[in-house]
């Protein structure tokens, strides 16, 4: 058992709003964590700590370490985009660029200064077959993506991020969008994705939790109430709040 | 009668008033014009190359004001799409939300300056200014008029983008930063080309608003009608035309006076088919995300 990542006494603070308080957890290596808790409970916000992506907001400030292989992404001589080409995201919304298929799963290779047709090909290729994609839009390469169905296109975005071969991938709430078949599709991949992934997902669906996580940390007002393998979480919590809110008493 | 139909009204009436005034102007335009080519052959006005209507000699060849309108188009254009675009993408990529909204409103004054005082800026500032470097300019050029007629169409250029671009669903954005793009990258991978329909029609009016422009050449770019493409020499642009003939004192009903109807539909043809084309992208663009 490896840990990939670690938080260490993290808050998070939008201008006064303090949005995370003192979290502490360490993630496992090629297993699927899941963040469970109430909307606004700051799931995202963690989430978004992890490749950066709360940069960009103007109010946001950090107090504490995130580390990735030991290292504080957090440091200084960190430069944010190599990070990221490391740390693969799929937002909550199928996001597809209004481009072809071919170039949307291209894109981070070509990114990282790849040219070369063939190899672009190739790893094309196998991000759309790891996706579970490939069958399904191998003859329809250079269609935009915006003419697939909602599933297909969640499919297709993950497949972007594993184009460019990352060790970790960050999914919030990724098939909040999807219909139940899609979202039976997208869980089965997730699944299949930790063998060579660390993944760590936010997710609404208690059962989804259940189904594809190795380890689910439950999040209260910005407090981490609860950490441990899913199946203790999911038959014998310890925290009553745990317990109410996986059994559907409130969220 | 209610209120309701009385505001119904008065909103047909204004939107007729609107279409019957179109329609006088192209009946004016049209019958005038058609008066005209009865005395000029179409040949010789798309094909001579002098206009010299209020000569002796007379000439009636379009092209040197088409010519003279398409350098200083040309020319304002060159000044107003990158400065404008780079603008666009600096205030919708980069630049803070504060800084933003501070920039935006200071930029679209530019378009509210008098155009009047454009052309005695262009006159009395920057041709001076050019010649001290460049000799031999002509005080009358259309490389002042067009520089600072394209300083003029900036904010229509950098305002249109920045909607466009400011349109385009954050989440792109995320996912290309996320992708580990840098903003560069994701300026010109993905939101320039996601917004490229938007950006074409603020590129396409920033050319009808130069070839329509006509206080910036008449005042600063001169009246003689030349065939050229030098920058530095006096030229006249249609719109210029227009005017000297308007202010001057050719008697109405003349072949003199109808020469600025034909000077007019050509003017009108250009920015139609601006419209048009601008139109379609429009069109094109809405079908695509919805
Ligand atoms: N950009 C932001 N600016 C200010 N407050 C924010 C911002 N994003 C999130 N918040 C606040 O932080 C808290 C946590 O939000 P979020 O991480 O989105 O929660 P979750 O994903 O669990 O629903 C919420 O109270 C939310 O209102
Ligand atoms: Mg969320």
């Amino acid at each position: 058992m490896k840990n990939k990542l670690e938080a260490k006494n993290v808050s998070v603070f939008y201008d006064d709003f303090q949005a995370l308080n003192n979290i502490n957890m360490s993630f496992e290596e090629n297993a699927v964590t899941a963040l469970i808790g109430p909307s606004g409970c700051g799931k995202s916000t963690y989430l978004r700590l992890f490749n950066r992506m709360n940069d960009y907001i103007e109010s946001f400030r950090l107090e504490g370490e995130i580390l990735i292989d030991k290292k504080n992404i957090y440091n200084k001589n960190i430069i944010v985009e190599d990070l990221r080409k490391n740390i693969g995201m799929v937002f909550q919304k199928p996001n597809p660029f209004p481009k072809s298929i071919f170039e949307n799963v291209a894109y981070g290779l070509r990114i990282q200064g790849i040219k070369n047709k063939a190899i672009l090909r190739i790893k094309v290729r196998k991000a759309l077959q790891q996706a579970a994609l490939w069958d399904e839009v191998k003859n329809d390469l250079d269609k935009s993506a915006l003419t697939l169905s909602g599933g297909q296109q969640q499919r297709l975005c993950i497949a972007r991020t594993l184009a460019v071969e990352p060790s970790i991938v960050l999914m919030d709430e990724p098939t909040s969008a999807l219909d139940p078949i899609a979202t039976a599709k997208v869980e089965k991949l997730i699944y299949e994705l930790k063998k060579e992934y660390t993944i760590i997902i936010v997710t609404h669906n208690m059962q989804q939790a259940k189904r594809i996580s190795d380890y689910t940390a439950f999040f209260y007002m910005g407090d981490l109430i609860e950490y441990n393998k899913t199946e203790h979480i999911f038959t014998n919590p310890t925290h009553d709040r745990t317990q109410n809110y996986i059994t559907g008493r409130f969220g | 009668m209610n209120k309701e139909k009385i505001i119904e009204g008065l909103l047909k009436l204004s939107a007729s008033i609107t279409i019957l005034t179109t329609i006088g102007i192209l009946y004016v335009l049209l019958s005038e014009s058609i008066s005209f080519f009865k005395e000029v052959s179409i040949l010789e006005f798309l094909t001579d190359k002098e206009w010299t209507p209020l000569f002796v000699n007379k000439h009636f060849g379009i092209l040197p004001l088409v010519m003279g309108t398409l350098l200083t188009t040309f020319i304002a254009v060159s000044v107003a799409i990158p400065i404008g675009i780079t603008i666009a993408i600096y205030l919708s990529e980069y630049a803070p939300n504060k800084f933003r909204k501070i920039v935006k409103p200071l930029l679209e004054i530019l378009a509210a300056v008098p155009t009047i005082v454009y052309g005695f800026f262009a006159l009395v500032v920057v041709t001076p200014f050019l010649q001290s470097f460049i000799p031999g300019m002509s005080g009358f050029n259309s490389l002042s008029a067009g520089i600072v007629m394209g300083i003029m169409i900036i904010p229509y250029v950098s305002s249109l983008s920045e909607d466009a671009l400011r349109a385009v669903p954050k989440a792109l954005r995320n996912a290309s930063f996320g992708m580990g793009a840098t903003r560069l990258q994701t300026a010109f991978k993905v939101m320039v080309p996601a917004a490229s329909s938007g950006i074409i029609v603020s590129i396409i009016l920033a050319f009808s608003r130069a070839i329509g422009e006509t206080m910036i050449v008449a005042i600063a770019a001169g009246q003689q009608p030349r065939l050229t493409l030098n920058p530095l020499v006096p030229i006249e642009t249609i719109t210029a035309y227009i005017v000297q003939v308007s202010l001057g004192d050719v008697a109405h009903g003349s072949l003199e006076y109808k020469t600025i109807f034909a000077a007019g539909i050509t003017l009108f043809l250009f920015t139609f088919i601006l419209n048009n084309i601008s139109y379609y992208i429009r069109k094109k663009f809405k079908e695509q995300y919805e």
